[in-house]
């Protein structure tokens, strides 16, 4: 019982870095109606911004909101120079887009601040919550950061002008247009808050996975996972998918006996699929009907 | 728009609709030129190890074999409407077969691809069954779990003997049969171009047959097509099969021509360059498969030698910059161009007849 306590709250732990994640992928797939595969990289580059302004001397929260201000500028920048010229293109030549934008990212963070493993500092601390050895203060500060985040978004959805416009921009483009909402201004924003949610959860993973240009990859996927696992079209859905995909490696991992920690990642994902299977369009998602 | 719809790309147009708008000219003087076009092509790659070097056979040699691979997702994504990042694994699944039939058992290598192409398709039938209820992203995530799967279950314990675990297991080149004054590359690059030559054809008459049409109905609109009749299940199954089958083909190939497999080289990136050469070659497209081989082979290396630290930005604006030029792939720029020819010849020789209409 001990053991399974300590693995839930460590699938826990990790799952809240897939958990903000996956809510940055759902925020951008509710914008923009497609998986933005650069989304990792670009909040890889955005928390090598912040080191950046750190290794310069700037206290922590200004690094922190410097760092999310260039990213809503920079998502922004890329939706209007790189993404608006081949909006009309395929699905998957935009997908391919998205592979050359994720190329360039790395590449050059790499080539600007090299491939050494960087620390990250955490606002947190790094002691154990409670005096347990359950989960950290920063793990706890990440999930905190997270429901708060997803919690906002909630509200700017719900509450506001700007928030319905963005979503009707999403629902049904023409229309949108047709009672005046700036749809292509719409979706720039989309990648614009976005780029800034994936910051965010950049700068909260770093003090975890460190800070290098790879650093992003594995945790997208299992964004991805976890935000499909949720229901793209459901925010909250998303994070609890991430958390979700957390706890299933880690048990997988500890419980099952011979191979489930070489496979544990592998488990994950049949245990994925075959959720998927039962609920074709996601646990929390709602399922899309055409009119013929 | 219906979801498959939009993923084979709004501006994918079917053969004979592409064929019926390019041509003025009878459609059988059409289908001739194309015919010509393919023969020439098939021509001057028989040519080519008269004067290429042995190391440019070998990128050729691979270019194929990627060609083969990208046809394989093709068939599934271009022309049955369904989305695959797990077509490493089937690369993966037709290059161990290959590489343990050879290894453990002494199997000529000319009997591999035969049964990578059976392993495969079986497999990819499976997989395609769960499929069915999955779409889009849905799709992609399944299929991407099984590419991620893959390297860990190659390098997994109890496997280890027959898959050599993280060494890999490594072949020897075949030589020459009958006493042909060829070198072994010379060789394998014969004997990969006659098989991706049958297989194109294979494909080809695929597409162009009656289930041909069923796959693209169902791509079109899955809805339309299940009210005509079309057995959409079995189709996408089969469909899934046969991309297995083609793709798994070019693994072995792929295996016989490096004479080396290792778990992590058939991992997630090498179903994203896949993709990216599907693209780039054109979504939709046979020929165009082929020019997605060379994009595959030949650009990393180009950006590499332009410049090593930021060869993964070079080859993403490279990337950029095709998407641009080409939106719909190298098949609808040819397609574009040819286009724009037949109106220039065709105002030419109104022109030339006598002014009037």
């Amino acid at each position: 019982m001990e053991l399974l306590l300590q693995q839930v709250m460590a699938g826990l732990a990790t799952g809240a870095i897939y958990a903000c994640m996956a809510l940055a992928v759902v925020m951008i797939y509710q914008a923009i109606d497609h998986l933005n595969f650069a989304q990792g990289e670009m909040a890889m580059f955005s928390t090598f911004i912040a080191w950046q302004l750190l290794q310069w001397g700037v206290p922590y929260w200004g690094a922190f909101v410097a760092a999310v201000a260039v990213s809503f500028v920079g998502g922004v920048a890329i939706e209007r120079i790189l993404f608006r010229p081949i909006h009309h293109a395929p699905v998957l030549t935009q997908l391919v887009a998205f592979i050359a934008l994720f190329g360039i990212l790395n590449s050059s963070a790499g080539e600007i601040w090299n491939f050494t493993i960087k620390e990250f500092p955490t606002p947190f601390g790094r002691g154990p919550l409670f005096g347990g050895h359950l989960i950290s203060t920063h793990d706890a500060g990440m999930i905190v950061v997270t429901v708060v985040i997803l919690a906002l978004l909630y509200l700017f959805f719900r509450g506001s002008r700007l928030g319905l416009a963005m979503r009707a921009a999403a629902a049904n483009p023409d229309s949108a247009r047709l009672v005046g909402i700036r749809v292509g201004w719409m979706i720039a924003l989309g990648w614009g808050m976005s780029a800034a949610i994936g910051a965010v959860a950049g700068m909260l993973i770093a003090p975890v996975v460190f800070l290098e240009p790879n650093m992003m990859l594995g945790v997208l996927l299992y964004g991805f996972a976890g935000a499909v696992l949720g229901g793209l079209s459901s925010p909250g859905g998303a994070v609890l998918g991430g958390f979700a995909v957390g706890v299933i490696e880690n048990l997988a991992g500890a419980f099952i006996p011979y191979f489930g920690r070489e496979l544990k990642l592998t488990i994950a994902l049949i245990v994925i699929v075959a959720v998927l299977l039962v609920r074709p369009s996601g646990v929390f998602g709602r399922s899309v009907v055409s009119r013929v | 728009m219906s979801a498959p719809d939009e993923i084979a790309g709004k501006q994918s147009v079917p053969f004979e609709a592409a064929e019926a708008r390019v041509g003025d000219r009878p459609g059988i003087a059409r289908a001739g030129s194309r015919y010509l076009w393919a023969v020439a092509a098939a021509v001057l790659a028989a040519l080519l190890p008269l004067v290429a070097t042995n190391f440019v056979l070998f990128q050729l040699t691979l270019v194929m074999v990627y060609g083969l691979a990208i046809l394989g997702l093709n068939l599934l994504t271009g022309f049955n409407g369904q989305f695959s990042l797990g077509h490493s694994a089937f690369y993966g699944i037709g290059a161990y077969t290959a590489a343990i039939l050879m290894d453990r058992w002494d199997v000529a290598y000319f009997y591999t691809l035969p049964a990578a192409g059976a392993v495969c398709f079986v497999v990819g039938f499976l997989f395609g069954l769960p499929a069915l209820r999955l779409q889009n992203l849905y799709l992609a995530l399944a299929t991407f779990a099984l590419a991620t799967a893959m390297p860990q279950i190659l390098k997994f314990g109890p496997l280890e003997a027959f898959t050599g675990g993280v060494q890999g297991i490594v072949l020897i080149k075949p030589d020459a049969p009958f006493g042909l004054p060829l070198n072994p590359d010379q060789w394998l690059y014969y004997f990969t171009l006659a098989v991706l030559l049958l297989l194109v054809a294979a494909a080809w008459n695929l597409v162009h047959s009656r289930s041909g049409r069923a796959i693209m109905a169902i791509r079109d609109h899955p809805i339309a097509a299940a009210s005509m009749g079309i057995n959409s299940a079995l189709y996408k199954t089969l469909t899934f099969g046969v991309s297995a089958l083609y793709t798994g083909i070019g693994g072995a190939l792929g295996a016989i021509v490096v004479q080396f497999v290792a778990p992590d080289s058939f991992n997630f990136l090498l179903s994203v360059s896949f993709l990216v050469g599907l693209v780039v070659g054109g979504v939709g497209s046979i020929p165009g498969s082929i020019v997605g081989g060379l994009f595959v082979l030949y650009v990393p290396n180009i950006a590499e030698r332009v410049s090593t630290g930021l060869s993964g930005a070079i080859y993403g604006v490279i990337l950029l910059l095709v998407v641009y030029v080409m939106p719909s792939g190298a098949a609808g720029f040819a397609r574009f161009l040819a286009a724009s020819l037949g109106r220039m010849r065709q105002s030419r020789l109104n022109r030339s007849v006598g002014r009037s209409p």
